[in-house]
């Protein structure tokens, strides 16, 4: 799978995107997340605090416990501040 | 007339409404957002999520001209670096009437706050920068449209 990242969650993490295998029993964002953040002190970091992260799942806006499904690309983002 | 525009150079509201008062409409109304000087601040920029920027302010677009009475809709976003004082967003409606444009406008901008994939840091004099924290007001202002 395809991971964005955007803003505070891409400058922690130190890469704007990565591709990554996630393992057979991540059925969720919320299971992406939890793996992710082992992946590295910068993931550790950038995922600390969930309720301040959003997800878009093939760039529509999901919630934290949405399923992967056959989606391609998962992104993840602090809350949208444009305008 | 339906217009998504994300710009990495300086954008002006003259250019982004271009076309809106040839609609046969009675009314254009538009909002522009300016880069504000909040404690010395020099500059703000913009990060976005390219395709779902675009996808995602033309289904607001959409929305708008099903609860709207509207004949053209257009909205012009910065990103990149832009200076206090110069444009960040120009969103601008045209409609036979007043009310639709008036509401459809307030409508675009509050929920492009909330919906859009767009991120504001702000840069200060003395040379350091902060990611800008969501505003809860922005959220009471969008969900009232809901």
């Amino acid at each position: 799978m395809r991971l964005m990242y955007f803003a505070a969650v891409r400058e922690a993490i130190g890469v704007a995107s990565e591709t990554c295998d996630l393992p057979a029993d991540v059925h969720n964002i919320n299971d992406a997340i939890d793996w992710l953040a082992g992946q590295s002190s910068g993931h550790a970091l950038a995922f600390q605090d969930k309720a301040r992260l959003r997800f878009a799942l093939d760039q529509d806006m999901v919630p934290l416990d949405a399923a992967l499904g056959d989606a391609h690309e998962l992104a993840i983002f602090p809350p949208v501040t444009g305008g | 007339m339906k217009r998504v525009l994300i710009s990495g150079e300086p954008i002006s509201a003259e250019v982004a409404l271009a076309g809106l008062s040839d609609l046969g409409g009675g009314a254009v109304s538009s909002f522009t957002g300016i880069s504000r000087d909040d404690g010395g601040v020099t500059a703000i920029e913009l990060e976005h999520y390219p395709g779902m920027t675009e996808s995602s302010l033309m289904r607001l677009i959409d929305e708008a001209f099903a609860r709207w009475a509207l004949l053209g809709a257009a909205i012009v976003h910065r990103i990149g670096r832009v200076a206090v004082g110069e444009p960040v967003v120009v969103v601008g409606t045209a409609s036979r009437h007043r009310a639709d444009a008036l509401e459809a406008t307030a409508f675009l901008i509050d929920r492009l706050k909330t919906d859009a994939p767009f991120w504001k840091k702000e840069h200060y004099a003395d040379g350091t920068s902060v990611w800008v924290d969501v505003k809860s007001s922005d959220d009471d202002r969008s969900s009232r449209w809901s």
